[in-house]
């Protein structure tokens, strides 16, 4: 029943999306439409209804009811509840499904609330979220019904890749949905804007709170990401420019620099094309990432989530939505006025350099993601790899940093180098220092060198805003601003820090044997067998010590899953203040040695601190434009009773 | 940016603005492109067209010939099946497996760390469409083989050559294609 209840209401879902589609599109053509009115409540109902599907399906995972063709691919009756409830969208058609919920909420929540655009925009831009939402309905109903029943239940389910059971993991791609879901609102405003051409800071303002929540979870879904493979793949690497990789990572920058432009847009209203463009291809990247994992175009590490037939659908939907966007884009964009000008030399001189630089990347690393595919259409295989992404990308990283330390101390329209000249100052000398400090060390690269050298100036540089600021008076999207450009500069510390100076060593040992790895001692003291819920391991009892210091023990296990087979290596992290102790057990060789390799990674989980810090950053600005926002509303209500009050 | 005035803006950037959409254009046909091909693409072991990795395994069972590497250039295409009793995926495969033996394939395959009873059983309730088995009892030949887990298949050509590398269970669909993987080894 609680399927049938599921798919019944996405139908409905669906067919309101229709309504909401053509009832926008009536509205606006010259004669206009009653149905214009139904359009917001229309877009709530719509959004409520994908609930109701989703919560099904999560009802249906959460029971194990093996009749339903999806439980019974995805699920096992022996999982712990919480990867049977993740395993809802651990699969292509829950994940969809997710998707359109998600979305179908966030446009609800874009009707109920948003009353400060022109209401013709406003109209064409639900139309716009509906037309999107309709391709990924049709997607779900046609193609991929996820409530599709089996006409005889088997009696076990075939369980969920158990790469994916970890609770981390169980996150990610909500995550990153979430980020995706608010690029295609910034998408559907930017459309409503070009089919109005009512392009300014109100809709800047509109815009600005999706975006920047979009560009949160997709800096948390990065950094969970890269995170999980980090501990879980037991490679001990932390970025592999894997493609799936960048195609998260595509959207993101296309996010970043639509975050700059709309803050431009907003307080001085420039950049309005510009703007616009970065809307539509910040929400294209996260369909172009969504495709590059689902259809198993490139090879990947993401190779469970690949289906071919699959991807042709996701394809289609691609080429018209953002196909048609950019149509739209050609048509309009030299129609949209131009916006305020600026000199070179000011903050917005500067907010585009960091654009440009960021589209840069962003071209880069989709050229690189793309290269083997093109390559491949001419008859050659080649991999892309870290020594074309590392230093191309850092090409144009560097001038992006020593941007971000001027740019926030520049004044709009137009400033003076010399002037902010004596500021710089400080980090300028903490670059120095770093460098002869880290030259002095040795045993390192070039482009780790740059790094600390640039993140240690970045962490001052960064601070530096709030110099002559009362503190207390300082608006919370400054203090966002701060906190985030500090993350960047921790995240790059880390980085540098971890492939300059990361041990490693692979060794064969017999229980009770010892090594070394950097500072640490290391004695395979024991390995037994452990048994977990749905797994058996063989668990390695390591007594580390770190300098001579105090026993610590790490445990990495080799587990073998049985719903479905499969082998899995969970490394064990020991971290200390300075950086993390990361062990591996591997095979049994012969003659009773197993193979174990240590890393020691020296301040590693600065990378992820840093992503966190970045988050925290964009937290803090969302809340502040939210509550000015609201402020702003209430003191207007306010004026406008008090008129009131006076003109009786 | 905005120094020049509006009118040599808008000259300027008639083709940039429809630039975005050309490079769009170039994405959709490079993909689409890339979708139409053969879907061998994500089959990527080191090992294909390259000689077997040479092994040399005992029978799992009491009285079994045992499976060695030379047996698997026997001249004819063959099929190498990695499997084991406790794997669940590898009894979903089992009617797809007999019913290549039946059409006439040789399969020969290699158990991996399993135990003489529990395999038995597992032959006895799936049927045994192995020529030969080899136990694999530290999972080393499975390494070798670049496999990465359970079940995977692997088409020999005659010279004992690796061609094409099926990971996970054989369903329905797969048959036919097994069948001419197995046709273009000849």
């Amino acid at each position: 029943m609680i399927a049938e209840l599921g798919l019944a209401a996405l139908w409905l879902a669906a067919a309101l999306a229709v309504l909401q589609l053509v009832g926008g599109a009536l509205a606006l053509t010259a004669r206009g439409s009653a149905l214009g009115d139904l359009v917001r409540p229309v877009a709530v109902v719509q959004g409520l209804l994908a609930l109701v599907a989703f919560a099904a399906l999560i009802r249906v995972f959460a029971v194990t009811d093996l009749s339903v063709r999806l439980v019974a691919l995805n699920s096992h009756s022996m999982k712990p509840l919480v990867f049977k409830i993740a395993a809802a969208w651990g699969n292509h058609e829950g994940s969809m499904l997710l998707w359109v919920t998600v979305m179908g909420l966030a446009g609800g929540f874009v009707a109920l609330v948003e009353r400060r655009l022109p209401e013709r925009t406003m109209l064409a831009t639900l139309a716009g979220q509906a037309f999107v939402s309709l391709g990924f309905y049709a997607f779900l109903l046609i193609a991929s019904n996820p409530f599709e029943r089996l006409a005889t239940p088997p009696a076990e389910g075939n369980g969920l890749n158990p790469l994916l059971q970890d609770l981390g993991l169980a996150f990610h791609p909500p995550t990153l949905y979430l980020g995706y879901v608010g690029l295609s609102v910034a998408f559907s405003f930017a459309i409503g804007a070009l089919v109005t051409r009512e392009v300014g800071p109100a809709f800047a303002r509109a815009m600005r709170p999706w975006v920047l929540g979009a560009w949160i979870f997709l800096t948390l879904g990065i950094t969970a990401g890269s995170y999980w493979a980090y501990y879980e793949l037991g490679w001990g690497g932390w970025w592999f420019w894997d493609p799936v990789e960048n195609a998260s990572l595509m959207p993101w920058l296309a996010a970043t620099a639509l975050l700059h432009s709309c803050g431009v847009l907003a307080a001085r209203n420039a950049l309005r094309a510009w703007t616009i463009m970065l809307g539509v291809v910040a929400f294209s990247m996260s369909m172009v990432g969504t495709f590059l994992v689902r259809s198993g175009i490139l090879t990947s590490v993401h190779a469970f989530a690949v289906d071919p037939q699959r991807g042709t659908f996701i394809l289609a939907l691609l080429a018209i939505n953002i196909g048609g966007a950019l149509t739209l884009f050609g048509l309009r964009a030299g129609t949209v006025t131009e916006g305020e000008r600026f000199a070179v030399v000011s903050r917005e001189g500067a907010l585009v350099m960091n654009n440009v630089l960021l589209s840069a990347i962003l071209g880069i690393v989709l050229f690189g993601t793309l290269y083997p595919l093109a390559a491949e259409a001419m008859g050659a295989k080649v991999s892309v790899g870290p020594p074309y992404f590392n230093p191309v990308s850092a090409l144009f990283f560097v001038p992006m940093l020593v941007v971000l330390a001027v740019g926030p101390l520049l004044r709009w329209r137009q400033d003076k180098l010399d002037r902010i000249g004596k500021g710089l100052a400080l980090p300028a000398a903490m670059v120095v220092v770093a460098l002869l400090a880290v030259l002095m060390i040795g045993g390192a690269g070039l482009l780790p060198y740059l790094g600390l050298a640039l993140g240690a100036g970045l962490a001052v540089a960064s601070f530096l805003p709030l110099r002559d600021r009362n503190l207390r008076r300082t608006p919370l999207p400054i203090w966002g601003m701060v906190i985030a450009h500090f993350g960047v500069a921790v995240a790059l510390l880390g980085m540098a820090s971890e492939s300059a100076y990361s041990v490693e060593r692979l060794v064969a040992l017999r229980v009770g044997e010892s090594t070394a790895v950097g500072p640490w001692s290391v004695r395979l003291a024991s390995v037994d067998p452990v048994a977990g819920p749905n797994w058996t391991a063989l668990e390695g009892k390591l007594e580390v010590r770190y300098a001579g210091g105090a026993v610590e023990v790490a445990r990495p296990q080799a587990r073998n899953f049985w719903a479905p087979a499969q082998q899995t290596s969970e490394s064990s992290l020991l971290t200390r203040w300075n950086g993390q102790l990361y062990s591996v057990l591997g095979e049994e060789a012969s003659d009773n040695r197993w193979q174990v390799r240590l890393w020691w990674k020296p301040f590693v989980t600065l990378i992820w601190l840093g992503g966190m810090l970045i988050a925290l950053g964009g937290v803090l600005a969302v809340i502040g434009h939210v509550l000015s926002d609201w402020r702003r509303i209430v003191a207007r209500s306010r004026i406008a009773d008090r008129r009131e009050s006076q003109g009786r | 940016m905005s120094g020049a005035p509006p009118s040599s803006v808008r000259k300027g950037s008639a083709w940039a603005i429809w630039l975005p959409l050309a490079l769009f254009v170039v994405f959709v046909v490079l993909v689409t492109v890339g979708l139409l091909r053969p879907a061998d693409r994500n089959v990527a072991s080191t090992l294909i067209d390259r000689p077997l990795p040479s092994f040399n395994l005992p029978s799992p069972l009491p009285g079994g010939a045992g499976l060695k590497s030379a047996d698997l250039s026997g001249g004819r295409p063959r099929l190498l099946n990695i499997f084991a009793s406790w794997c669940v995926p590898c009894r979903v495969e089992a009617p797809q497996l007999a019913q290549l033996a039946k059409a006439g394939v040789t399969i020969d395959g290699i158990s991996v760390r399993d135990r003489p009873d529990a395999l038995q059983a597992f032959l006895a309730e799936n049927g045994n469409p192995y020529s030969r088995i080899g136990a694999d009892n530290a999972g080393s030949v499975q390494l070798a083989l670049g496999s990465s887990g359970v079940p995977e298949t692997y088409v020999i050509d005659g010279k004992g050559r690796v061609r094409y590398q099926h990971i996970g269970e054989i369903r329905p669909e797969h048959v036919a294609l097994l069948l001419g993987k197995l046709e273009a080894a000849k």
